[in-house]
């Protein structure tokens, strides 16, 4: 039988706002354990929240850049559980009123066609703290630093078919937030957590399946390999006549394989009832509209503009305007340089060559835009050929300076002196009577060796142009 | 001189009478040597109040005192104080040392107050006779074979000994109200949101509401003027301006229109109070006032509206108490849900876990609507009811509880009895609404409040109209022989 995967998404987006989502306590990373907990985080007897206003303009911001509902009245509520990272015994979340309704994400798939998944809904609700289970003599530690922390759920209808497509959301997800500044989305601190939900089918049917609930999978890569390895656990479950057994599982990423977190089936009743401690959240549209305003060129759009405006491919637009700094990186070197097409070429080229080999983010580049669009520059002019600026991209690399710099010091300027280049011709025509030969005989493909020669002559600094055309012409005769 | 009221001690400190330090010296000698029985205070800052006395008098002499400088008052322990124990009488907080003041605290403090110390209460604020204590009932000064009502029992009784002149109590259902009838003090809750929760330890966060015990209304006034207004920290906090709530006290009640609600004059109510409270009305309309009756058609319900609420609330509210930060631990615990369970089962009281029971029961999966939404639907009737009742009406007044204080003992064994107690109080909670009680009669030679609820935020017209009452007769000025 032929089976349908169905792939649901949640994803835990940390807000990136200076203080927590109900007290003033900072949120930075990575501080020691303890030291960034107010009274209000330790759950102290009378302690009360107060909402970051800076974390409802976020979430916001969120629902109108997926075009989405936003709740005009959007309601708090406790989700009650017992755990000693969640101090309060409750989290504060939202349930049947969220800030961010109905929405949508357009994502790109690899074959640059594009597929509409539904957000179902965004809600704000606080992090918990970390529970610390190694040096502690067989006890446990807890680090209420993160407790408190903002948080935005973003959960996607059960709309994605493949573990490919499910990371095309997930990556979609990312460029989008990062695009609208509300996280750092940076998934190894946890800034952006994901959950899905995977269930099978058989194909043709519009029934969905028990699912289970994949955890701890926090890269791109591991969405994919565990999405895959439990759909195949589940494919052979049902074609040996068992049953999905609706529980929440854990990746192994070590192992490559999914296992049943709990042993038995529970079923928590989280006793949800709004928070009497916060009044409903009422916004008007002057709120929204304020939001709005604040709104940045959105991925979508930057893509379509970058096609337009620069005559790009489709593929090379999307790739440009996936990531913000990358785009942003690019339009500089245009408007350095004057060439969208050349300079697609080296961003997406040799300069992110570079950025993998070092494993650096573009905003942690050694060349600046301008740099680059310095070198481009002395491409157009015919300074350099384009493989001699691959060895000016190399020295710039190195820290030897800017392009004119290293084009001088090193001497690597063009030879465009039509004498010199006439010798230089004329030698190896005199050199290489077979290659002549064989030219006259029809072979015109030996014109490539006479190049080669003429270039290894001139350490390749002839304008490979101009030899190409004297060749021709004195071969010709 | 501890048998002045707030607003005579302010007066006499200004006029150089005495001295704050002497006026709380006194008072710390009688908590002393009454205390022991009486089991009003759990803890007494006996240096702190000494210190912040001779502060008092420093200021004074620099001519830097307020109204409120150098005047002893005592916190019920459910209000944190900063290096001070803050119980909430359970053995689960009976380790609790406060980080921080709350802002009812704080607002004292920065008027100059001195703090006697803390005053009992039911555990938690969860009871309507101060006898679900952990540190043991607080007796009534008027027969001390008797509860004082509660759950601010410590905080009447103080009042009523003349322990401390004004106490900080709060009420969410009665637990201002009714410990005032019972002990013949004038208790005020104001409207919800008016003082700010931000350090009271939540009982049922939408019902709590800090208020005052003291001997008259115009030393209600003066607690409030130092209490109430908006909260940064409080987010149910009301931002609707403050006034000076003493500076209308003086107006006459010529054409104040008063509502007697027809549920809280039927059965129940003993009929020897139910003459006293008659009178009472009766003096009101030699002041000036007209009466009519008005029906509340929803107020039988309010008790079982309440009782699946306000547990709700606490359900959540006291998940916190889990062992692990602060609070009582259990002994040696096994792992973590034996930690859970034993410090909860431990550390709480037998009436907070029954509630804690009845509240995660009302927000089951299955139970919710029937009782938790059913319960907010009741809520909005009664408040309709109010709203419109005060369509006719000024004030709405009515006996605080059906009978005078019972014997400590008595209602122990039925949770159902004790909580019908608050049946004429519980509505106003419900519906947000400031109410007071004031002592209006002496049934047995025991005391019966008088209570008087009014419009959203109309705390002077409540004042006003006390303070009336009380300059024409003098049942606030009984105290219990000693």
């Amino acid at each position: 039988m032929e089976w349908e995967t169905v792939i649901g998404l949640e994803v835990h987006v940390q807000l990136a706002t200076a203080s927590k989502l109900f007290s003033g306590t900072s949120t930075a990373f990575g501080a020691e354990p303890n030291t960034q907990a107010s009274i209000y985080d330790l759950a102290m007897p009378g302690t009360l929240p107060v909402l970051n206003k800076e974390a409802l303009k976020m979430a916001v911001k969120f629902g109108l850049a997926i075009d989405a509902q936003i709740g005009m009245k959007s309601i708090f509520d406790r989700k009650n559980y017992f755990y000693p990272d969640l101090p309060k015994g409750y989290q504060t979340s939202q349930l049947d009123y969220p800030t961010v309704g109905k929405g949508q994400l357009v994502i790109d798939m690899e074959d640059g066609t594009q597929k509409t998944i539904g957000v179902t809904r965004a809600h704000m609700e606080e992090d918990a703290g970390k529970s610390l289970h190694e040096d502690f003599h067989g006890k446990t530690g807890i680090d209420l630093n993160r407790a408190g922390t903002p948080l935005l759920e973003i959960v996607s209808e059960p709309d994605l078919r493949s573990a490919k497509e499910a990371v095309a959301y997930l990556k979609k997800l990312h460029s989008l937030i990062l695009y609208l500044g509300i996280s750092d989305g940076d998934m190894s601190q946890g800034s952006m957590r994901c959950d899905a939900n995977v269930s099978i089918r058989p194909k043709g049917s519009d029934k969905l399946g028990n699912r289970t609930e994949l955890k701890n999978i926090n890269s791109f890569r591991f969405v994919e390999k565990a999405i895959n390895v439990e759909v195949e656990r589940q494919i052979d479950i049902v074609e040996d006549g068992g049953e999905i057994i609706q529980e929440t599982r854990l990746y192994d990423s070590d192992k490559n394989e999914t296992r049943s977190m709990r042993s038995k089936e529970v079923a928590n009743d989280y006793r949800y009832f709004p928070e009497p401690d916060l009044l409903p959240v009422v916004i008007d549209d002057e709120f929204i509209e304020a939001v709005r305003a604040t709104l940045p060129e959105l991925p979508d759009v930057k893509h379509k503009r970058f096609c337009e405006q620069y005559g790009l491919s489709d593929y090379d637009a999307m790739v440009l305007s996936s990531d913000l700094n990358t785009a942003n990186y690019f339009e500089d070197v245009v408007s350095g340089c004057n060439n969208a097409k050349l300079s697609a070429n080296w961003v997406m080229g040799d300069l992110q060559a570079y950025l993998n080999k070092e494993e650096l983010p573009i905003s942690r580049s050694v060349i600046s835009a301008d740099a680059l669009a310095g070198l481009i520059k002395r491409i157009i002019d015919n300074t350099i050929s384009s493989k001699i600026a691959k060895t000016v991209f190399e020295a710039m690399v190195a820290g030897e300076g800017d392009a004119d710099t290293i084009i001088e010091s090193k001497g690597l300027k063009q030879v465009t002196d039509t004498g010199a280049i006439e010798a230089m011709v004329d030698e190896v025509i005199a050199n290489n009577p077979a290659q002549v030969q064989q030219f006259k005989e029809g072979k015109e493909q030996v014109i490539g060796f006479f190049v080669g020669q003429i270039m290894k002559a001139s350490q390749g600094k002839a304008n490979p142009g101009q030899v190409n055309k004297m060749l021709k012409e004195k071969l010709a005769r | 001189m501890t048998e002045l009221g707030l607003a005579q001690i302010s007066r006499a400190l200004a006029n150089g009478e005495f001295s704050s330090l002497e006026l709380t010296q006194e008072y710390l000698r009688q908590i002393a040597s009454e205390n022991g029985d009486l089991n009003a205070f759990i803890t007494v800052c006996e240096e702190q109040a000494m210190a912040q006395a001779r502060a008092a008098d420093e200021a004074r002499s620099k001519g830097e005192a307020g109204p409120f400088s150098g005047i002893p008052i005592a916190h019920k322990d459910l209000f944190c104080t900063k290096g001070v124990r803050t119980s909430c009488a359970s053995k689960m907080l009976d380790n609790f040392i406060s980080p921080y003041d709350a802002t009812v605290v704080e607002n004292f403090n920065r008027a100059g107050a001195v703090v006697l110390g803390k005053t009992n209460m039911d555990e938690f604020a969860m009871g309507s006779s101060n006898e679900t204590s952990f540190y043991g009932p607080v007796k009534n000064p008027w027969n001390r074979s008797l509860v004082p009502g509660g759950s601010s029992g410590g905080s009447a009784a103080a009042v009523a000994a003349r322990l401390c002149a004004g106490a900080t109590a709060t009420d969410t259902g009665g637990s201002i109200r009714q410990p005032a009838s019972f002990t013949g003090i004038t208790g005020l809750k104001p409207t919800y949101g008016r003082v700010s929760r931000w350090g009271m330890v939540a009982f049922a966060s939408s019902l709590d509401q800090a208020g005052t015990m003291t001997q008259s209304a115009e030393d209600a006034a003066m607690m409030l003027n130092v209490m109430a207004g908006s909260d940064p920290r409080d987010s149910t906090c009301s931002e609707a301006p403050t006034e000076d709530y003493t500076a209308s006290l003086d107006k006459p009640l010529n054409g104040l229109k008063i509502g007697l609600p027809v549920q809280h004059f039927s059965e129940g109510l003993n009929s020897d109070v139910e003459k006293v409270i008659r009178d009472a009305v009766a003096e009101f309309e030699k002041l000036g006032a007209t009466v009519k009756e008005v029906s509340l058609d929803n107020s039988h319900l309010s008790v079982s509206a309440y009782y699946v609420i306000a547990p709700a609330e606490a359900s959540a509210n006291l998940s916190r108490y889990d062992g692990v930060r602060y609070g009582y631990r259990c002994e040696n615990p096994s792992d973590l849900e034996d930690m859970y369970k034993r410090s909860r089962s431990e550390g709480f009281g037998a009436e907070v876990k029954r509630r804690i029971m009845v509240g995660t029961y009302a927000l089951s999966a299955g139970y919710y609507d029937a009782y938790y939404i059913k319960a907010q639907k009741i809520r909005r009737l009664i408040k309709n009811d109010f709203q419109r009742a005060f369509e006719d009406v000024d004030v709405i007044m009515g006996p605080t509880s059906p009978h005078t204080a019972f014997p400590i003992g008595s209602k122990n064994d039925d949770p159902v009895t004790m909580y019908l107690e608050d049946i004429y109080t519980i509505a106003v909670n419900l519906a947000g609404l400031p109410g007071m009680s004031i002592p209006v009669g002496l049934v047995n030679n025991l005391p019966i409040g008088l209570q008087i609820v009014g419009k959203d935020f109309a705390e002077a017209q409540l004042l006003n109209v006390a303070h009336q009452f009380q300059l024409a007769t003098d049942w606030h000025k009984r105290a219990p022989g000693k």
